[in-house]
This record gives structure tokens, sequence and C-alpha cells, in this order.
């Protein structure tokens, strides 16, 4: 029964009723992961929609929101009671995720076998950082093609890395096209006769060594069998991440380092031309208590006994939070974004039922 | 932590330098300046900050390791470096610890202290070295690998200090990181620190007079908000310091310190530090 459940902010209401995407950034610890998930929640309840939240994180953050266990590539359904429409989780996990799209592209079987078997690409997928982030990418873009989903919201990892998630399509795009990969890739005879990649091999000899240098170029040259399929996507992937359709949500706590991030994101967002919905600040003292609070340390510090003492200590640390809480939301509205408010919650959240609470109490502030 | 942690040592006379890892300036806010660049500057008596860039970092290593003539032009350079950072990330992680490794090699200071990136992408990192030994046996980078491994792996030299805050998410991935990176490589693991604790405003006792006496309704209720607070605090640092001490790692429970950043003047970045040197000054005097 929808009606049992309270409404959600006119502001959140909109953002989940118009998004097709949200893409959920902010630095590390301010509560990216069970944000999405409260979103994903809140969307596949109050809404008769389709909703996949997306954590794109190594660490298994959402599982433990959701009491999942073994939250993988798979996606996983998530029951909701009341809900209209239907919620989804998955985890993107590097390794698989990549083979899914070698095995996808490859134009043979020989050449996705040897792929897959080629120790540089098993060192590159499953122990660097920035293979992740391609293939963030390509798996927002399997849920949107999929047309299983009518809302896909992704957790991103903090901060600056969730900008290199948005920079791999068109990095990836620029790879291909480099000159680099086509002189890595040339037969070795004509590499030696070019005089113009010959400082080039110079220095790699040098650095990389000889034997490493013919590893890559191997497999690079099996990579570019599959070029356009991977290019085509690359950009379609890029046009995802821009589209009107696709919102941005700045997630952030009141803490300086926080802040200095989400300005940092909102900004750049804005540099990319990306649709900023709006920053949400996370774990604010709850109002009904700060509300007053510095009028009741008063009267009871003039009380002498040891708990109005006590008492008024708590008030004052309390009206001390808030206070500085405010100066960071005036802050963030400087910045001429819209600002929703979340307070910070009694207990852990461990269920559905906590994670809906939660996005209920989303406010806006402007 | 990193900043603070930077200040202690420097208060006992060490000569110490302090590198962020994912450029994002808050190691600058925290040591009061607006930004940190590669060459590292000394920003109060005996605190050199860095900020890590690959790309300087390369420049540095061609110079030192290769002693190549100097490249006629930096075009070359700059196409190889698009490809080490795009088509062979590993020579990008490798570069920011080789840095690193190299100005512990040197002894150019006392001590090296990284603030590293989130933990994700932490074991990637420190864990690049040995990768790259997997995939590159011979050659210059195979030797280079092979010291950084050595330093690193070497428990008189390197540790990896873990800073938590104690809330669910953080805890888990503390303990996952830890177990992630004992698989990833045989890096000593020194300890955690756990971060922003709540302060003990209220003691139990003087919230359960409040609750008997029954007036001040809306001051008791702020005392529970902020009780129940420390105490789902504590309890994320019990279920720590269980996980840590199964795995039979006794020492680093009694590494674990408490540090307070709820405090009402902790305003600016550097107050913040200034509160986290007093407070470890104070737990190292305490352990002593």
């Amino acid at each position: 029964m929808t009606e049992s459940y309270s409404p959600l902010d006119s502001r959140v209401y909109a953002m989940l009723r118009d998004s097709r995407m949200i893409i959920v950034c902010g630095s590390g610890g301010v509560g990216k992961t069970t944000s999405a998930a409260a979103l994903g929640v809140a969307a596949a309840t109050h809404f008769d929609k389709r909703v996949l939240v997306l954590t794109v994180d190594p660490a298994r953050r959402l599982a433990t929101a959701l009491g999942l266990e073994a939250l993988g590539n798979v996606e996983v359904p998530v029951a909701l009671d009341g809900a209209r429409g239907s919620l989804t989780m998955a985890m993107i996990d590097t390794k698989s995720s990549w083979d899914d799209m070698i095995r996808r592209h490859a134009p043979d079987a020989a050449t996705r076998d040897r792929v897959l078997a080629n120790d540089l690409y098993k060192t590159l997928t499953s122990r660097f950082v920035h293979s992740h982030d391609y293939v963030v990418t390509e798996r927002l873009f399997d849920a949107r093609e999929s047309g299983n989903f009518d809302l896909v919201i992704v957790d991103t990892p903090p901060s600056r890395s969730a900008l290199s998630v948005l920079d791999a399509p068109r990095r990836m795009e620029q790879f291909f096209g480099s000159r680099l990969l086509r002189l890595l890739t040339a037969p070795s005879q004509s590499r030696l006769l070019s005089l113009a990649s010959r400082p080039f091999f110079l220095v790699a000899d040098r650095i990389l060594g000889a034997a490493f240098l013919s590893d890559i170029a191997e497999f690079f040259t099996l990579f570019r069998t599959m070029e356009s399929p991977i290019v085509a996507r690359a950009r379609r992937v890029g046009a995802l991440l821009s589209d009107s359709a696709t919102s941005y949500l700045v997630v952030t706590s009141a803490e300086p380092v926080a802040m200095n991030e989400a300005g940092y994101l909102v900004e750049a967002l804005r540099g990319r031309r990306h649709r900023l919905e709006a920053v949400l600040a996370n774990r604010l003292v709850p109002r009904r208590l700060s509300d007053g609070a510095p009028q009741r340390a008063a009267a009871l510090a003039s009380n002498s006994d040891p708990v109005s003492q006590a008492l008024a200590a708590a008030e004052r640390e309390i009206a001390a939070v808030a206070s500085r809480e405010a100066e960071v939301l005036a802050r963030i509205g400087t910045w001429e974004v819209d600002v929703l408010a979340s307070e910070s919650r009694a207990g852990d959240i461990t269920d559905t039922g906590s994670l809906r609470g939660l996005a209920q109490d989303i406010r806006s502030l402007r | 932590m990193s900043a603070a942690l930077a200040r202690v040592a420097a208060a006992q006379g060490k000569r110490v330098l302090v590198c962020e890892m994912d450029d994002k300036g808050s190691l600058a806010a925290y040591l009061g300046r607006n930004e940190l660049g590669f060459a590292p500057t000394e920003v109060s008596p005996g605190v050199f900050a860095m900020a890590m860039n690959t790309e300087d970092s390369l420049r540095e290593y061609i110079r030192l390791f290769l002693r190549l003539p100097i490249i006629t032009s930096l075009a070359p350079l700059a196409r190889i470096f698009d490809f080490v950072a795009n088509a062979a990330p590993a020579v990008k992680e490798i570069l920011a610890v080789g840095k690193l490794c190299y100005e512990v090699r040197e002894r150019n200071y006392d001590i090296v202290i990284v603030d590293s990136e989130a933990s994700g992408h932490f074991v990637a990192q420190v864990s690049a070295p040995d990768a790259l030994a997997t995939l590159v046996r011979i050659g210059i980078v195979a030797d280079q690998t092979k010291w950084m491994s050595d330093l690193l792996h070497d428990h008189s030299v390197s540790s990896v200090l873990a800073v938590v805050t104690p809330e669910e998410m953080p805890v888990v991935e503390t303990i996952e990181l830890r177990e992630r990176l004992a698989k990833a490589t045989p890096i000593d693991f020194a300890g955690v620190v756990v971060n922003r604790m709540p302060r003990d405003t209220v003691s139990d006792a003087d919230l359960a007079t409040a609750r008997s006496i029954g007036t001040a309704q809306a001051s008791v209720a702020v005392a529970e908000w902020l009780v129940d607070r420390r105490r789902a605090a504590q309890a994320q640092v019990a279920r720590l310091a269980e996980a840590l001490d199964q795995a039979a790692l006794a020492t680093v429970v009694e590494t674990v310190l408490e540090t307070v950043l709820e405090s009402p003047d902790a305003s600016s970045p550097s107050a913040v530090v200034d509160h986290i040197v007093d407070e470890i000054t104070a737990h190292l005097g305490g352990a002593a």
C-alpha cells in the first residue's frame, strides 16, 4: 500500500520521476552509497518503475546496507513491501565485466581466447585501478540499453575517481585513435624504418624493456580487432553521460574536506555540461533537537547540579554542531545549486525500511 | 590524520615528507596552504609536503635513472606519457609508488607519510610493484620494481596505517582492506586509527538521573541522541577490534586510537589538525 508511506519532498519526487539515470558522486564516507540505495528504494516504492541501483565501488558497501550477502556482477532483486515498482541491485566486478565485453566484441573465437588468456590482459583487468572506470560506463550503458530498467541509480567511487569514470569513454575513443596504438601494433620492421617513431621506441625500450614492449604490442594488436565496436559504444556511452535525462547528485557531509570535494565536483560537472541535479548535505543534526538548544543550554547553566551541567553541555555541543552545519549550508547556497538536506538517523541503516525512511526525510532547502 | 602525524613526527625532531596521492588538495588545507606541488615545500619546521603528479614523476625518473641525453623535444615524452597513463595504467601507479620509494631509499627524510587514495584503489597502488614484476621479468622496469617491492615488504621500513570513522560501512571496508591487502602483498599492517569518535559529553548515569527527574525533556532528548551516537560508535570500534583480533593481530587492537573531531572549535581544517595533534601527543604520553 503506497498510501502507508509518507510522501517524498517535492524536489526529490521530481528528480526520481524525471530522471532515467542518476549518478551519485561525492567524497568517501559521506553516505553516498546509502543515499543511492535509499533513492532506489524510494523510487521503486513511489513510482511504477523498474529501478536498478549499481555500485561501482570495489568494496561491497551496498551489500551491507541491504543485508544482501552475495552481491556480484549479477543483478539481485530486492524485496520491497507495498512498492509500486521493483528494485534490483548489482555490483560491478571489474574482471568479469571486462571478460563479458571481450566476449561480446571479439571478431572470432580464436581472438577472444587469446585475449582472455593473455597475461597482460589478466593483470590489467584484475589488478589496476583505471581498468575499472571503463567497464563502469559499459555497465551503465548495458543497463539502459537492455530496456529492463526505467531508472538506473549509480553509486560512483569516491570523488576524483567519479570523474575518471566519466572520462573513460572519451579516453577509450582517443586511445584507439592514437598514433601510439598504430605505432605499437605496426609490424616490427616498418617500426624500425620509421624515423618518426624511433625516439619513442628508444625511450620506451629502455623504460619498459623490449620483451615487455612486444607483449604489449601483441595484446594491443589483438585488442585492435575490436576497435570499431568498442569505439562506437564508447561514443554512445559518452553521449548517455551528458544526456539531459542523466542527472548528477553530489553528496557531502558538513565536514570541511567533504565540502571542498563537493565544491570541486560541482565545478567539474558544470565544466562538462552535465545536468547537475542538486547537492545533498547528508548526516545533519536533527533540527527538532538543535532548535532552541542555545536557549536551553543558558537556562540549564544557571542550575549548579551536575545533571543540569551535563545537559547544558549536551545542548551546547548540539548547538555548536548545528551552527557549523548552518555555515556549511550557507556556503553550498553560494554555488547556486538546489540544496537537499538529510538528517542523521538513530541506528544503522540495515534494511529497506530504514532506507525508505532515509529518503522520505530528505528535504529541499532552496 | 596524515597532516597531524607529520606534525607529531616533526615535533620529535624528525625530517618528514608528507605526500597526498589523490590530488584533491585537502592535505594542503589541513597544512594551512592553498596548494601543494610535486616539489616538496617546507610547510612548518621539519614538515615537507608534496602532491603526487605522475607526469612530473616520470620526468624525474627519466632524468635520474635512465640518464638519457636531454630529449630535444618534449613531444615524444608527452606521447609516451599518454601511452603509459591510458594504455598501461600499471605504469602510472608504479611512478607514484616509485617516487615515494625513491625518497625512502635515498634517506632524504626520516619518515615519509603517504596520504593514500581511497581503500579500493590503495591495494592496487601498493601492490603495483608486485603486479608489474609478474609481467615484466627483465629490463629496467623489472630491476626497478624489485627494490620497490623489497622496501614495501620490509616491515621495519614500511607500514600501512588504516584510518577509519566509527561507522558501519567504513569499519566493514577497513576489515576488508586488511584481508585484501594480505592477499595482494606482504606489506606490514601496523594498525587502525579510529577518527571522529563522538565525544563523551553526557554519562549514562547523568542521563538516567535526568530521565528520572522528568523535567527538561527537550534537553534529555538531546542528551539521548548524543549518548546513542557515541554508543553506536563504540559498538563499531568493538566490532573492528574483534575482527582484527580474530586475525591474530592482538597488537593492532592496542594501537586503536580514538580521536575526537566533533570539537566545537574544529571549524577550520588547520584547527582540526591542531586538535588531532593534541590527541596523538596525549596518547603517546599515556603509552610511554
